[in-house]
């Protein structure tokens, strides 16, 4: 087992350190001189072509390419992710910010995911055909064919402006007013979950189906055991083993989410972060959300690998 | 007499009808269009890629002519569903915005089928190093959530079909090229695979002519399944006003321009999302037809 986990951690360390090179290349190939950017227009049109060379100097951007990557490596692993030019200051700071608001309301969806999705797609294959896995199924199409921001749009006219019910925006953190916060939070959570939920019921259904129809099933019914022991003792086990992987890219579609969600209700998290510096063109924003959410996302995957490792012995020695 | 004996016991096998056999494509057909969700989402696939091709006859007035003096009018007989803010009908915009939608969807599975075959198909057959820093590379590229992915790439080239394609597809290649990939290495091991190659054909001519072939079925399902997603993620995308450029319509910019007018004209954000809903829906459901019928286990059954 400890072999496994160290090929995986050395197969994971690789894969980073392709993210890097990913969002650098991605990053450093926008159309467009970055020196414009940081100039401004006055600066640009009475700087002489000296002065503009000096602040190209300044920055590091007159070295060749491999040499700029190696700097901006060796900044990263000291937390320097660059300056921010709307906010003014150091993009960590701004990102460490917004990290625990969307890792909040993430987790919850995540949570959710798997306490209310899971049950319900298990419910829907052991009581195949049934009424309750005909609604169950038709939630979980259902979840996955709303469009995430139009929920949050009917939802916040619903209980926001007709009723009443709930704030139609903003967000507060549950340390300074928890009542406050759990009110605002409602809503993008339930938006957040809905398609983790609905796809989590589809994928455990799907699997848990074809457990269910494997001999040893059969077997453990003819020996005359319980439904209940069946289910957990024998077919959940085998039947979670594929959901737990995709559980790992759950993850990355939560954040996406977060982008659309974020969005609709004013939520000061990192996906707004990401729409807002995109529009107003602060690369180095966009540049460190994306590298730390994609490594967020390796890392899950790493721990994901590692636990169907653990329930699949069949994988540790492959 | 002894030697007038035959083996099948004295039946006259001339004499008896064959059972009819089934085809593989009746036997498709009986699975596919056996529940009837799987049928509604045809018709309404259908019905939204007529709508789409033929929308200058379909739609009653010209999506981007505005009426000023009708803005923001509430559904009535002369505009089915009102207008938005700038006069223009909110149902012709729907109609012409499925065009938006369905290219960029279409488009986007293209780039990413294309690119994510070639990828598994070299990736699974050479294997070794190949395979690892592909497979990497993959993997890499799968941690970027698809809908980040395209607003950073979009964002960049600017706005605008192409671009949108090639965002939106290259955040869709990692699940393809991931399936090709598997389902090479299991079309490898087959004999006839090895009996090519004693023939002595090249690779190239093993790949397209062998295994591509093979391959195919769980990628059309796989496809299928992914529509969806690619239309949602059109549509967040141009939600966030990085998707299609104003004026042409696009579902997710009239959710947001409706945003505005939510307490007095809700019709402008809810009809366009309901589009996409249906639209989407109509495309799982095929999906999921598509996936019972292409079911190998079912092969020759039935």
């Amino acid at each position: 087992m400890s072999g496994f986990i160290i090929r995986r951690l050395i197969q994971t360390v690789f894969v980073l350190i392709l993210v890097t090179l990913i969002v650098f290349i991605v990053m450093r190939f926008l159309p467009g001189d970055p020196i414009l950017l940081y100039l401004s227009e006055d600066q640009v049109r009475n700087f002489t072509p000296q002065q503009i060379a000096e602040v190209r100097h300044r920055f590091g951007l007159d070295n060749p390419i491999m040499v700029q990557y190696v700097d901006w490596i060796h900044g990263i692993s000291h937390g320097d992710l660059g300056i921010s030019m709307s906010y003014r200051i150091p993009v960590w700071e701004e990102v460490s910010r917004r990290v625990p608001i969307t890792f909040y309301l993430g987790s919850i969806a995540f949570v959710a995911s798997i306490i209310i999705g899971i049950p319900m797609g298990l419910v829907a294959a052991v009581r195949r055909g049934k009424w309750s896995d005909t609604v169950a199924t038709l939630l979980a199409n259902l979840g996955i064919t709303v469009p995430v921001f139009w929920l949050g749009i009917l939802m916040i006219y619903l209980f926001g402006l007709h009723l009443r019910w709930l704030p139609t925006f903003g967000y507060t953190s549950p340390i300074d007013n928890f009542w406050l916060s759990a009110r605002q939070a409602i809503m993008p959570v339930i938006c957040l979950s809905v398609f983790a939920i609905a796809s989590s019921a589809r994928q455990t259904r799907s699997a848990m189906l074809e457990v269910i129809q494997q001999d040893y099933i059969r077997t453990a019914w003819a020996k005359g055991l319980k439904e209940q022991v069946i289910i957990f003792r024998h077919a959940l086990k085998n039947g979670l083993i594929p959901v737990v992987t995709l559980k790992g890219i759950s993850l990355r579609n939560i954040f996406g989410g977060s982008v659309l969600v974020e969005t609709v209700f004013n939520v000061p998290g990192m996906g707004r972060l990401a729409v807002d510096a995109m529009m107003s063109r602060d690369y180095a924003i966009v540049q460190g959300v994306i590298l730390i959410i994609a490594v967020v996302v390796c890392l899950a995957n790493l721990i994901v690998d590692i636990s169907y490792g653990w329930l699949d012995p069949r994988i540790r020695y492959g | 007499m002894a030697m007038e004996e035959t083996v099948d016991g004295g039946v006259d096998v001339g004499a008896m009808e064959m059972p009819p056999r089934h085809s593989e494509f009746q036997r498709f057909c009986s699975v596919f269009f056996s529940r009837w969700l799987v049928i509604v989402g045809l018709v309404i696939t259908v019905a939204a890629i007529l709508l789409a091709v033929c929308a200058p006859i379909m739609s009653p007035y010209d999506p981007n002519k505005q009426d000023l003096e009708q803005r923001l009018s509430q559904p009535s007989r002369e505009h089915m569903l009102g207008t938005d803010a700038l006069g223009r009908d909110t149902l012709s915009r729907i109609i012409y915005g499925s065009r938006a939608s369905l290219m960029v969807a279409v488009g986007a599975l293209f780039v990413a089928t294309l690119i994510g075959v070639v990828m598994g198909l070299i990736a699974g057959y050479f294997g070794g190093i190949v395979y690892m820093f592909i497979m990497r590379f993959i993997d890499a590229l799968m941690a970027f959530p698809p809908i980040l992915l395209a607003l950073v790439i979009a964002g960049l080239l600017g706005g605008g079909l192409t671009n949108i394609v090639l965002a939106l597809g290259v955040g869709l290649i990692p699940s393809f090229a991931r399936l090709m990939c598997a389902q090479v290495l299991s079309v490898k091991e087959n004999d006839y695979v090895m009996a090519a190659h004693a023939m002595g054909a090249s690779n190239q001519r093993i790949m397209l002519l062998h295994i591509v072939p093979n391959s195919f079925p769980p990628l059309i399902v796989q496809v299928s399944l992914w529509v969806g997603f690619a239309i949602l993620a059109e549509a967040g995308l141009s939600f966030l006003g990085v998707g299609i450029q104003p004026p042409t319509a696009a579902w997710g910019a009239m959710v947001n321009d409706g945003y505005k007018y939510l307490l007095t004209n809700p019709v402008l954000s809810f009809a366009p999302g309901g589009a996409i809903m249906l639209v989407v829906f109509g495309f799982n459901m095929i999906g999921d037809g598509l996936r019972d019928a292409l079911d190998p286990r079912l092969r020759g059954k039935l």
